[in-house]
């Protein structure tokens, strides 16, 4: 009896309970947001959409699991995506001033920028094109990266403990440049020239006969010295080439270890001439059927320059054009014309070379060429002596897969991706032995249309020995329609591809509009080392180390000597100490500031009105001001970088007395 | 204390009763404790999504102490480095003192359980110096601070509140190492009237 009692109740109470949720149910339905479904139906979106949607979301407070390092072009700085989000983490300047950072305002910086641009007049800007992660094993290390300015042929070495330019090398004897390349273990970066000039660079009339004779590319091996993080001029070397205009490169790896391929095109040595009635470039240099890839044996040449072979011009070595050809450090074999890409499959066995202007991309097999070199299988030589490998002794296949073929990385599967530019499509096609065997081997699988006008594609470690497969970047030139209008000048279009599956699939759009984004590497985050804070207080940013003019709590001072001013300074939330300063009309002022904070991201920046001075000092960063105080007025300071409350009450004057 | 005496004293610690055991015990947890942290406190904020940590020892302060007290000068507050300079100074002879005091005590016979006594009071001598230095701290804003506050006294244990910080102080094992010689000296005391 009271058992039936207690169910009864029991019962009860879950009908009570459950109408009372069912009370709730129904008041919340009304007042929150549209349900997912709703949401879904409104946008209109397609099951493939919202797939994608979830795939590359980011929840709030959560990391992504790739860093992309791409080129920012004509802006002369790189840019750092995170995928699959595709949010831009972080942008570094290299060869222009870049405000936020601070970076070419300090005495440190500023020094980076303006010493390599010695013989050019101060440049404030460069066209960064090819970035490249340093490699171990010919795998990303994540330790440095190297990106080149094509239109000042320098090349920039990035610190990744705290993602800061610390070097930009000039060359001496080119004119411009193109790409930057790591060899396996990063003992070497390397440049090719990109369009043929006087060399050593000077002035020599062009005359199609001078040209012939005194216009000169160049390979230029910078020696990189890992422990100090700094490209070594003393130890690099360049190796003369004939006057085409030499484009990508790739360094071989295991079995192609010691070798370097590159493209070439204009072998026509066309120069141009519209106004006299000469084709322009674009036809003259467009005019034969094939280009020449460049086969050079770089350690044979590292050599020969060890051997005191080469000559030192502008204080580089370098191995002369015939010392290269009488020594087997140089071939050409003919490749289809206006190549782009040319790209070293993961074992180094073979080379996937684009022609812009041929349906095909043409492999080159490594172990095939050095048989034809030892075999002398020569189909001649070109004007400048280079043997000339036959081509059907050194091609491994050629797979048809569209129009404009450029630039190729590939996955953990054994296939490979390559950018069709004219189609505005990539393509996916399979590798042979021993990647694919029989039947599936050199096929085309698979071809997804972009938006639009794809340049290169960067795949997950997608050019090292072990591909990552999983995401895949089309770096488009044109967006034209995918983005509202901004103005005439167009963001260009990052789209991510996932290359996880047979098919591709287009997961999202990411306008950039900062400048050509060239090319790009990805590293998985995991393999990038960097700092949260400087590790100890006072760190020099350019020697990494703490400077001997730093400032701790208690010891800034001003000291006069004759008519410098130098200044030991420290920055802290919300105050610099000193915060006053007074000097006369023509002094030389010195400030070596200190950020003494220890906390992530209590960041200070440090400006003076007026002087163009603006620093950007990360917790423990130590940074030197050096300027001459010509304009008389009282000219306040201040913490250009939110950093507290008192962040506004962060500053203090500079007085200079007429 | 003659030398026989000391010899036979000697000759009981090859077989040490539990009088001896407890002492050296105690004593080893008292030299322990000067290298763990007395008390600890943590404090939240939004922007401190991990918190801040300090740790009080004898001697020093560790943890994210500079950041804390980056945070306190806009309250007025003192940095936590200028407090109780005169205990972290003679901390370590105290603690030393302490420990052979308590290790050689049951040697000492009738001067024994007065030696055993200052171990006793340690803990609550250490409780009352941080409250002194806590409520010190709290009470001394500067005026010409930029954030004004009423003076308060910051929680021992337990949490507090101070403008958008919440605060979680606690004891530390370095604290619960001299309670235990505290308790250890107490009973022996409390033996040796019973012997
Ligand atoms: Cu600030």
């Amino acid at each position: 009896m009271r058992r039936r009692w207690l169910v009864a109740g029991g019962a009860a109470l879950v009908l009570l309970v459950l109408a009372a949720a069912g009370g709730r149910f129904t008041v919340s339905t009304a007042t929150t947001a549209p349900s997912l479904e709703q949401l879904i139906k409104a946008k209109g979106l397609t099951p493939d959409q919202v797939r994608a949607a979830v795939q590359t979301y980011v929840p709030p407070g959560k990391y992504d699991d790739y860093l992309m390092f791409s080129s920012g072009g004509q802006s002369g700085q790189v840019l750092v995506f995170g995928l699959p989000s595709m949010r831009l983490l972080r942008v570094i300047g290299v060869f222009s001033p870049e405000s936020w950072q601070g970076y070419g305002f300090s005495k440190e910086t500023a020094e980076i920028l303006r010493e390599q641009a010695e013989l050019r007049d101060a440049l404030s800007w460069g066209d960064t094109h090819h970035p490249a992660i340093s490699e171990t094993n010919a795998e990303y290390d994540g330790q440095f990266l190297f990106i080149n300015d094509k239109a000042n042929a320098r090349m920039a070495v990035i610190d990744l403990r705290d993602f800061s330019t610390k070097q930009i090398v000039r060359n001496p004897n080119a004119a411009s440049n193109h790409g930057a390349v790591v060899s396996p273990n990063t003992e070497y970066v390397l440049e090719a020239t990109q369009y043929a000039a006087p060399f050593p660079f000077r002035y020599v009339p062009l005359t199609q006969e001078n040209y012939n004779q005194h216009y000169r590319g160049l390979a230029t091996f910078w020696k990189f010295d890992r422990a100090r993080g700094r490209i070594d001029p003393a130890q690099s070397f360049q190796i003369e080439l004939p006057p085409y205009w030499q484009d990508l490169a790739d360094f071989g790896k295991f079995e192609s270890d010691g070798w370097v391929y590159m493209n070439s095109f204009n072998t026509e040595r066309a120069i141009g001439g519209t106004l006299a009635k000469q084709p322009p470039v674009e036809i003259g240099a467009s005019a034969r059927d094939m280009d020449y890839l460049h086969i050079i044996h770089y350690k044979k040449a590292a050599q020969l320059i060890a051997q005191g072979r080469g000559t030192v011009v502008n204080g580089m070595k370098v191995l002369s054009l015939k010392d290269a050809v009488a020594n087997g450090v140089l071939y050409f074999a003919p490749e289809p014309k206006s190549p782009h890409g040319n790209d070293i499959a993961p074992r180094g066995d073979y080379i996937v070379v684009g022609g812009k202007l041929d349906p095909n991309v043409t492999i080159y097999s490594h172990r095939k060429i050095q048989q034809a070199i030892k075999d002398k299988a020569f189909s001649g030589t070109d004007p400048y002596g280079v043997p000339i490998l036959a081509f059907d002794r050194v091609v491994e296949a050629q797979v048809k897969i569209g129009l404009g073929p450029l630039h190729t990385q590939f996955d953990d599967k054994g296939n490979a991706y390559t950018s069709l530019f004219l189609d505005s499509a990539v393509a996916k096609w399979t590798l042979g032995a021993p990647y694919k065997k029989g039947g599936e081997a050199w096929k085309l699988v698979d071809k997804l249309p972009v938006h639009y006008n794809i340049g290169h594609l960067a795949a997950v470690t997608g050019d090292t020995a072990k591909p990552g497969g999983r995401y895949l970047v089309a770096l488009n030139k044109w967006s034209v329609d995918r983005y509202s209008n901004v103005g005439p000048l167009f963001p260009q279009n990052l789209q991510l591809i996932d290359i996880s599956g047979e098919k591709m699939v287009l997961l999202s759009d990411t306008p950039v509009g900062l400048a050509e984004p060239h090319l790009a590497q990805i590293i998985p985050l995991d393999r990038v080392k960097s700092w949260a804070v400087y590790p100890e207080v006072g760190t020099n940013p350019l020697t990494m180390k703490v400077d001997p003019n730093t400032t701790g709590a208690g010891k800034e001072r001003i000291v006069r000597k004759g008519t410098t001013v130098e200044v030991w300074m420290t920055a802290m939330r919300s105050h610099f100490t000193p915060d006053r300063i007074q000097v006369r009309r023509g002094d030389t002022v010195i400030l070596h500031i200190t950020n003494i904070e220890r906390a992530k991201d209590a960041i200070h920046g440090f400006a003076i009105d007026r002087y163009n001075i603006n620093l950007s000092l990360e917790p423990g960063k130590f940074e030197t001001v050096k300027f001459v105080a010509d304009k008389p007025g009282v000219f306040p300071f201040y913490c250009t970088e939110f950093c507290s409350a008192l962040h506004l009450e962060m500053a203090g004057y500079l007085e200079v007395a007429p | 204390m003659t030398l026989a005496v000391v010899r036979s004293e000697l000759a009981q610690a090859r077989r040490p009763t539990g009088l001896h055991l407890r002492s050296w015990v105690a004593a080893a947890l008292l030299g322990l404790s000067l290298i763990l942290p007395y008390w600890r406190i943590t404090l939240y904020a939004p922007q401190y999504p991990g918190g801040l940590r300090a740790s009080v020892y004898l001697t020093r302060v560790t943890g994210e102490s500079s950041e804390i007290s980056i945070l306190n000068h806009y309250i007025g507050m003192k940095p936590l480095e200028v407090a109780a300079p005169l205990e972290r100074r003679l901390a370590v002879p105290i603690v030393l003192g302490g420990v052979l005091a308590v290790g050689a005590s049951p040697f000492l016979g009738r001067l024994g359980p007065l030696l055993q006594a200052p171990a006793v009071v340690f803990p609550l001598g250490v409780v009352g110096d941080l409250a002194y230095w806590l409520w010190t701290f709290g009470h001394s804003l500067d005026p010409a601070a930029p954030i004004r506050v009423d003076p308060f006294m910051p929680a021992i244990v337990g949490r507090g509140t101070v403008m958008q910080f919440s605060t979680y102080a606690m004891f530390s094992w370095g604290f619960l190492c001299a309670a235990a010689t505290a308790l250890l000296a107490l009973y022996n005391l409390v033996r040796w009237r019973r012997r």
